[in-house]
């Protein structure tokens, strides 16, 4: 078997034990090929948060830039005896094991089509370090240094980072120069570079590398949130962890050494949402991050907010449902219960970021839309772009942005004499005025409900009044239609009478996808869907093609249901393409099942390619 | 239903407090509850206790649950922002809103079913947190708008109106609210004015999380000894405001009693409750003490009412959290947003 060989574009996997420390020196690695100018898509892949138990990392190397995952493994460093069947099994033909040979494993449990690369790595670390948890950390050094000899990374880069990350922690930094050297000079003696190369290249340009929660905290932070609720939930914790983090930074009164921010772990997520609610109504930008079960928990509160028109803005950080489901899986399969959720009519207001960038710019946003429409708004992430570190474009902010607060009216506005009436429809986009507690001594004080009111808040069973509020939600939630961030559409090479619309986090997959569909003559025109509810782009879209695939993460189709249901399209021909083992989708797979189904539709494109034209 | 808007004609002879309003400057739309509820006495507290602390009503905010208990923030304070929010939640609520803006005076109304079986994990933390409010629950023992199941408060052995027995034990929300870090526990009676009055008044000026227990007879829901009407019939009426017609008009009751005595409070339907007025001497600034005392007490049968506990120094949530004062709505963008260059420098560290 011909040993794999390949320039920056191949995928190295590490299978560790949760708890040995390898996830920094795993981050290194994928750094270091940063620094060299040449893209990475790491993921972290974790069954659950328990000391002993297995965790990957993998690091897609990719000089084109591809962040989905690609699938397949082509340098395995299995670290994990537990799991090493399996991960021996996922090996490309021709790809390399990397192991520790300290403790010798029977022949027969290798593989005939793969290298196999041994190396002393427990004997090497515990002849030079003394202390048992430093002998554990150290083990995870030398393998990378014995990596980036293998794979030709520079030390140089790793140093540097070592550097950076052990800036006045002089003994830390010299121990992990000791073991990468141990590791690089080992390799040296006994190894040759393999087949699977990192060359120095100028592809990252200006991105950073960050991971989706904490950049969506960071989008809070700018956005101006300054109560946050929350209760512990993978794969949403991190959200408020890194908040606290980044308030400390930016929000602290220099003068005063006071707070501009209050944080609080509710004691359930009942109580965080009501939380947000009561802030959002006295007028502060508060919000909550979650993940499924505590939306479910969060519903009553959410028809609340809906119905009593309160500013909310919910961090959904989706995993695998129903129930506990996988929680530590990825999914997008709560479309359909955050768009309506809690009892009677309700329609929320989805966002849905792609990557970091956007789950900082949506955050903010969110955070504008939820004033502006006076709603609960929901950032609809998940774990594969909440958990892993993406790089993405740079963050960016104006300056001159100033936060859309909504429909407030003021002390002086009541005292000129405006009519305050708390449900009235003043403009006909369906968003009222409110006031803030405390206003104004005789006017505009107003009672908030979850029952039926007049458009002045006063009590009321009337079906007419019920009818009037209830039929003015809609109006807003069609002014919500021009307000949220809107469709993307990209035109394949060849006119088509095939869509494709994904969202969120299959983003990167479908680029990946489009490209591979393009080189087999397979042409497809994309929309990405940036939010609910959806504009008209989405409609004419559909409109468009005569077959639409709607490719998403979950069981059900729940996209397909909601555009289906809001835009009345006949489910015909909305074809679901469905991943749902919890594993982020690859472009493999998407390029896998459209190209079978359009040859089962045996659609123009592709016979009229074939025959040499395009254009229709 | 819609709500009964008192006119607001001033008598030019009624007395201004030092803010320059009259009594009924704090007085809310007209009560629709039960004639004879004791929320209603709870509510006049209210308003007298806020006219004579020379509250401006629109520096209070009112939130509640769900019950007719938590109906009544409609009934005082007009000109106060209001709240109902949902059945037990009304903590949650109150904290955030609180957080939002620490400038505000916060009053939280709820039931016994509200605070004491769906709402008693929130009641239990907003008591630790230390939430800068006042906190009353209106306690009747029973669901009065969903008419008549027992609650959490409701004793053991006393009978339900449709004769059922109520097995479990009762749990007492003043022995509660001590042991999980109020600052400021009081309990008293809807009919003793005297005392509800001046327990509010101190309650609002304490600068922590106060609670006050109110015993507040339903005259829907313990009155069968002696009503006329059956419940069967009332049962057909979808809510409490609905009854007004058929609940035969019953005065509240009312009790004056001193201090270290014992008064015994006879209930719209026959039961009696033994009133003990805490003593003169007796030392409001031991926790221990306190819940040692209502424990024998209640073993007596008695019910103790009175400032139970009062810590003179609390320390309220934005002391822990450290917060800045004021609100938080005023803050802008040159507060809040940290702004580009910090970005980029940000951007600078992520590569
Ligand atoms: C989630 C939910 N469950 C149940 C109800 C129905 N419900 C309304 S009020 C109430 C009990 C009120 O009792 P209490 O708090 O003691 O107030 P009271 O009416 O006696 O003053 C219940 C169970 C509800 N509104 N919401
Ligand atoms: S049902 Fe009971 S608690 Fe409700 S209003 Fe009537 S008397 Fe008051």
């Amino acid at each position: 078997m011909k040993p794999l060989s390949a320039v920056n574009d191949f995928v190295v996997k590490f299978a560790n034990v949760n708890g040995s420390g390898s996830a920094s020196a795993n981050e290194l690695f994928a750094k270091a090929i940063i620094r060299m100018g040449v893209p990475v898509s790491p993921r972290n892949i974790f069954p659950s948060n328990i000391q002993g138990l297995p965790t990957w990392y993998e690091v897609r190397v990719t000089e084109k830039g591809h962040l989905g995952r690609r699938g397949g493994v082509d340098f395995m460093v299995a670290m994990n005896p537990q799991t090493w069947d399996g991960d021996v099994k996922e090996l490309e033909p021709g790809g390399y094991l990397f192991f520790d040979n300290a403790k010798s494993l029977p022949a027969s449990r290798f593989r005939e089509d793969v290298n196999v690369i041994g190396m002393p790595l427990t004997e090497i670390s515990n002849s030079t370090y003394v202390d048992a948890r430093e002998r554990q950390l150290m083990k995870n050094i030398v393998y990378l240094g014995a990596l980036a000899f293998l794979l030709g990374i520079e030390h140089t880069e790793i140093e540097k980072l070592f550097s950076e990350q052990y800036k006045g922690k002089e003994r830390l930094l010299d121990s992990n120069k000791k073991a990468l050297r141990l590791g690089r000079d080992y390799a040296t003696a006994h190894f040759k570079p393999v087949g699977l190369k990192v060359e120095r290249r100028d592809f990252v340009g200006d991105r950073i590398f960050i991971e989706g929660n904490s950049a969506a905290a960071l989008g809070c932070v700018y956005g101006g949130a300054s109560v946050c609720a929350w209760y512990p939930i993978t794969p949403s914790s991190s959200i408020a962890e890194a908040f606290a983090k980044w308030c400390q930074k930016y929000r602290v009164d220099a003068e005063t050494g006071k707070n501009k921010f209050a944080i609080v772990q509710a004691e359930d997520e009942l109580a965080s949402i009501g939380m947000v609610v009561g802030a959002g109504w006295n007028g502060a930008r508060s919000f909550t991050a979650t993940s499924g079960p505590g939306v479910s928990l969060m519903q009553e509160f959410i028809g609340l907010a809906y119905f009593a028109e309160i500013p909310v803005t919910i961090i959904n950080v989706q995993r695998g449902g129903p129930s506990t489901g996988m929680p530590t899986r990825t999914q997008q399969s709560d479309v359909l219960s955050c768009a309506y959720a809690s009892h009677g009519d309700t329609k929320h207001v989805l966002l849905f970021p792609e990557d970091p960038y956007e789950c900082f710019e949506m955050s903010a946003t969110a955070l504008d839309l939820a004033d502006r429409l006076q709603t609960p708004i929901f950032v609809m992430t998940d774990l594969d772009i909440g958990m892993n570190q993406r790089l993405c474009k740079p963050f960016a902010w104006d300056d001159k942005r100033a936060y859309d607060r909504g429909k407030v009216m003021t002390h002086d506005d009541l005292e000129n004499g405006k009519v305050f009436g708390r449900y009235l429809d003043v403009d006909g986009d369906g968003i009222p005025f409110r006031t803030y507690p405390g206003t104004h001594p005789t006017k505009g004080a107003y009672f908030t409900r979850g029952t039926s009111r007049d458009r002045y808040a006063k009590y009321s069973e009337s079906g007419i009044d019920y009818v009037d509020n209830m039929s003015r939600l809609l109006r807003k939630f069609e002014t919500a239609k021009e307000l949220v961030p809107q469709p993307v559409v990209q035109q394949g090479s060849h006119k088509s009478k095939l869509g494709v619309i994904f969202y969120g986090s299959t983003s990167p997959a479908m680029s990946e996808a489009m490209e591979m569909l393009e080189s087999s003559r397979v042409y497809v025109d994309t929309l990405r869907i940036l939010a609910f509810p959806f504009s008209h782009a989405v409609t004419d879209f559909i409109a468009s093609h005569d077959q639409v695939f709607v490719v998403e993460q979950n069981r059900d189709g729940q996209l397909r249901t909601l555009l289906v249901a809001e835009l009345n399209i006949d489910p015909a021909k909305l074809i679901p393409v469905l991943h749902y083992d919890g594993t982020p989708i690859t472009a493999r797979f998407i390029v896998k099942e459209v190209s079978q189904m359009a040859t089962a539709l045996k659609v123009t494109p592709m016979r009229k390619t074939v025959h040499g034209g395009s254009a229709e | 239903m819609t709500f009964i808007a008192k006119p607001k004609l001033h008598h030019p002879t009624l007395a201004l407090n030092n803010v320059g309003y009259t009594r009924r400057d704090y007085e809310g739309t007209v009560s629709t509850l039960c004639a004879g509820c004791g929320h209603d006495s709870i509510s006049a507290a209210i308003i007298q206790a806020c006219w004579e602390l020379d509250i401006e009503p629109h520096r209070v905010a009112k939130l509640s649950g769900i019950g007719c208990s938590s109906k009544t923030p409609t009934y005082f304070l007009g000109n106060s922002h209001g709240f109902n929010t949902v059945h037990g939640r009304m903590p949650s609520v109150l904290t955030g809103a609180n957080l939002a803006n620490s400038e505000l005076l916060y009053l939280g109304v709820s039931g016994d079913g509200d605070s004491a079986s769906i709402g008693l994990g929130q009641f239990a933390h907003v008591m630790r947190r230390g939430v800068n409010m006042t906190y009353i629950v209106e306690n009747n023992g029973v669901y009065g708008l969903t008419k008549g199941q027992f609650s959490a408060t409701a004793d053991q052995g006393s009978k339900s109106k449709r004769g059922v027995v109520n097995r479990d034990s009762p749990i007492d929300l003043a022995s509660l609210a001590l042991q999980l870090g109020a600052t400021f526990v009081g309990r008293s009676f809807s009919g003793d004015k005297q005392q509800l009055v001046p327990l509010i008044k101190a309650a609002i000026e304490h600068q922590g999380a106060a609670f006050i227990d109110v015993v507040s007879p339903c005259v829907a829901f313990n009155n069968h000894a002696g009503s006329t009407k059956s419940y069967d019939y009332i049962r057909e009426h979808n809510e409490a405001v609905n009854r007004l017609d058929f609940i035969p008009l019953r005065s509240e009751i009312t009790v004056d009693y001193g201090k270290g005595e014992v008064t015994a409070v006879r209930q719209h339907d026959g039961s009696t409750l033994l009133l003990r007025k805490l003593h003169e001497s007796y030392d409001p600034t031991n926790r221990v003490a306190a819940m040692n005392y209502i424990q024998e007490r209640q073993a007596q049968g008695e019910i103790v009412t009175g400032l139970l506990y009062v810590d003179a120094e609390p320390q309220d949530l934005h002391v822990h959290l450290n917060t800045r004062p004021g609100a938080f709505n005023r803050m802008n963008e040159a507060e809040l947003c940290p702004g580009s260059a910090a970005l980029d420098k940000l951007n600078a560290g992520l590569r």
